[in-house]
């Protein structure tokens, strides 16, 4: 097993970081902790790699109870939103710093140095300072440091966090394509859930300390398991169901994602009526902000291609009819 | 360079001459009276020798020994939260602001030998006041808040995950901080030793107070100025104050190649 979390909890003075919370993350898997701040993501990160000592609970790291070891001891590699880079040092020294303390012959090290830069697409860039390196190349230099003692566990707290959105883009990219042909296995932290779909096997969704709900990227999208998880990942409408307009009539919210609906401007019986308010060119879709028969306003998007079947104006009624939608059992909402 | 030299340039200018030029000038026109053959002499006199090593030698150590401490004291503000750290920080630059006659008098208090601490020692041998220990202590004092205000903002800018990556890594406290926290450090702690080593040796009110001023013992190079004056023998004072001046000069550009460094890290 990858790694392992019985029960493990942490608090920091008043504020329950992570409530009791077990999971398994298996060999070799690319995993994402996704959730909003504050929501015991980072934390959970931190506890793995032994930056924090739990409260309560065991933590397994490749078969092994790793809850009392040391940070140094864990064979972990960590790398962290802000890089982290030894200043002082070249990007050389930085990488070769890991090999360096565990003495490693210097020959050995070179070598080693030598591939990683290679890896990171850095070759030339050894004798700099990481000050004379971009964001993105910070970043991979920091990876480079982390990969160079060959962890049996790789952690990433918000990678991309500081970084602008193409080479954000790149990035990801990068890191599924370097997972590949490692199978190191990997967990990272992130806010953003297109990050989390695009790079992860397994998503891990976090909310106040709670895991709400772990799986791949099409099973936390299409299955959401919480109303938390339906609205954190992916766009979607939260609509009062005691209106008798959305069948079948059930208590409580209805969810509804905004693809998720078909548009007639004949009327039909099984349609909703609507008005609609705005609509906006996205440019690969188009946005429609409605306002149901009942007041409740629906923003739904359509594709260009359904648009152009049949285009709809400001002020005109139209005939709503959902594709699918979500009721949460009562015990789920929060 | 190019901007036009207006009136704050004059100003500046005119102020520095008055307040620095002058003065420095007056020192050296008095000294090149006295003839090279009467300065060598004067200069190198068993006396003023003995006088030199008790100030440039007992400022370097006191101003080492600040460098440990004040980069401790530096750690512990930064890191710690504990209550009262408010009054500590103003404490810590207390012997900024206080009188050094104010200083010497209440160090005489604590280290005589009949003082709270020089007390406890006596019955050893060990005397404090009036020896050169006294003359240590009391440069200490003085030269104790610039390593930590040299050290601390560095200090506060150093990111804690600096320190973590390089646990991550494997490195012990001891190898994260010799190899990941120091060097950066390195440079303020070295400006802060060098500006402490300057203000001991230019010490004088507190040392007066607790020392004997006894040649050979604990005798300064600043009393010793005042002895010649008081002797008005003003050739020997002027003489002893230029060999001071000269070194004062020399560890001032020092301080400044340690802070050029200090900056060339970082672009």
């Amino acid at each position: 097993m990858g790694i392992t979390i019985e029960g493990v909890s942490k608090r920091f003075g008043d504020f329950q970081a992570l409530y009791p919370t077990d999971l398994t993350i298996a060999t070799g898997s690319l995993v994402a902790l996704l959730g909003p701040s504050g929501s015991g993501k980072s934390t959970l990160l931190r506890l793995i790699a032994g930056l924090e000592t739990p409260d309560t609970g065991r933590i397994w790291l490749t078969g092994r109870d790793a809850t009392h070891t040391r940070v140094q001891e864990r064979n972990i590699g960590f790398v962290f939103q802000h890089y982290a880079l030894f200043k002082h040092m070249t990007v050389r020294q930085n990488i070769a710093f890991g090999l360096e303390i565990r003495k490693l012959p210097k020959p050995e090290i070179e070598k080693r140095v030598n591939e990683l830069l290679d890896l990171i697409q850095l070759t030339g860039y050894g004798e700099r300072y990481p000050s004379q390196l971009s964001g993105g190349q910070r970043q991979r230099v920091a990876l480079a440091r982390a990969l160079a003692v060959q962890p049996q566990v790789l952690l990433l707290d918000e990678p991309f966090g500081a970084l602008d959105a193409k080479v954000r883009k790149e990035l990801r990219a990068w890191l599924r394509r370097l997972h590949d042909e490692m199978h190191v296995t990997t967990v990272f932290v992130t806010h953003d859930q297109e990050e989390a779909m695009e790079v992860s096997d397994q998503i891990v969704v976090m909310n106040h300390g709670r895991i709400e709900q772990v799986g791949s990227p099409a099973e936390v999208y299409d299955h959401p398991a919480t109303p938390f998880v339906m609205s954190f990942i992916g766009p979607v409408n939260v609509l009062s169901a005691h209106s008798q307009l959305l069948h079948p009539v059930q208590e409580g919210s209805v969810f509804l994602r905004p693809h998720d609906v078909e548009l007639e401007t004949n009327p039909s019986s099984e349609g909703i009526s609507a008005k609609v308010q705005e609509v906006i060119h996205l440019g690969r879709e188009i946005q429609a902000e409605l306002i149901l028969a009942d007041g409740q306003p629906l923003w739904v998007h359509l594709s260009r291609e359904q648009y152009a079947k049949q285009p709809i104006a400001p002020e005109q009624w139209v005939y709503v009819r959902p594709r699918s939608v979500k009721v949460f059992p009562q015990e789920l909402r929060r | 360079m190019t901007a036009p030299r207006g009136i704050p340039w004059r100003v500046t200018w005119g102020y520095l001459l008055v307040l620095l030029v002058l003065p420095i000038v007056a020192l050296l026109s008095r000294a090149s009276t006295v003839g090279w053959g009467d300065f060598g002499r004067i200069a190198t006199q068993p006396v003023a020798l003995s006088a030199y090593e008790v100030t440039f030698v007992t400022a370097l150590g006191t101003a080492l020994v600040n460098g440990v401490m004040g980069t401790l004291t530096a750690w512990v503000l930064v890191r710690y939260e504990f209550a009262y750290k408010k009054i500590l920080e103003s404490l810590i630059d207390l012997p900024f602001a206080l009188p050094t006659a104010v200083a010497g008098l209440s160090l005489a208090t604590v280290y005589s030998s009949n003082g709270w601490l020089g007390s406890l020692v006596a019955p050893w041998g060990v005397r404090i006041s009036f020896t050169r220990l006294g003359v240590a202590v009391a440069m200490l004092f003085i030269s104790f808040p610039f390593v930590v205000r040299t050290v601390q903002p560095v200090l506060q800018e150093l990111d804690r995950e600096v320190e973590e990556a390089a646990w991550s890594l494997g490195a012990g406290q001891g190898q994260t901080f010799r190899r990941v926290l120091l060097p950066p450090l390195l440079p303020a702690i070295l400006t802060g030793v060098a500006l402490g080593f300057s203000r001991a040796v230019g010490e004088f009110g507190s040392i007066v107070i607790i020392a004997s001023s006894i040649p050979f013992r604990d005798l300064i190079a600043a009393v010793l100025v005042i002895q010649r004056l008081e002797q008005y023998d003003y050739a020997g004072a002027t003489v002893i104050g230029t060999v001071m001046l000269a070194i004062s000069l020399v560890s001032l550009l020092v301080i400044n190649l340690l802070q050029s460094w200090g900056r060339g890290d970082e672009i």
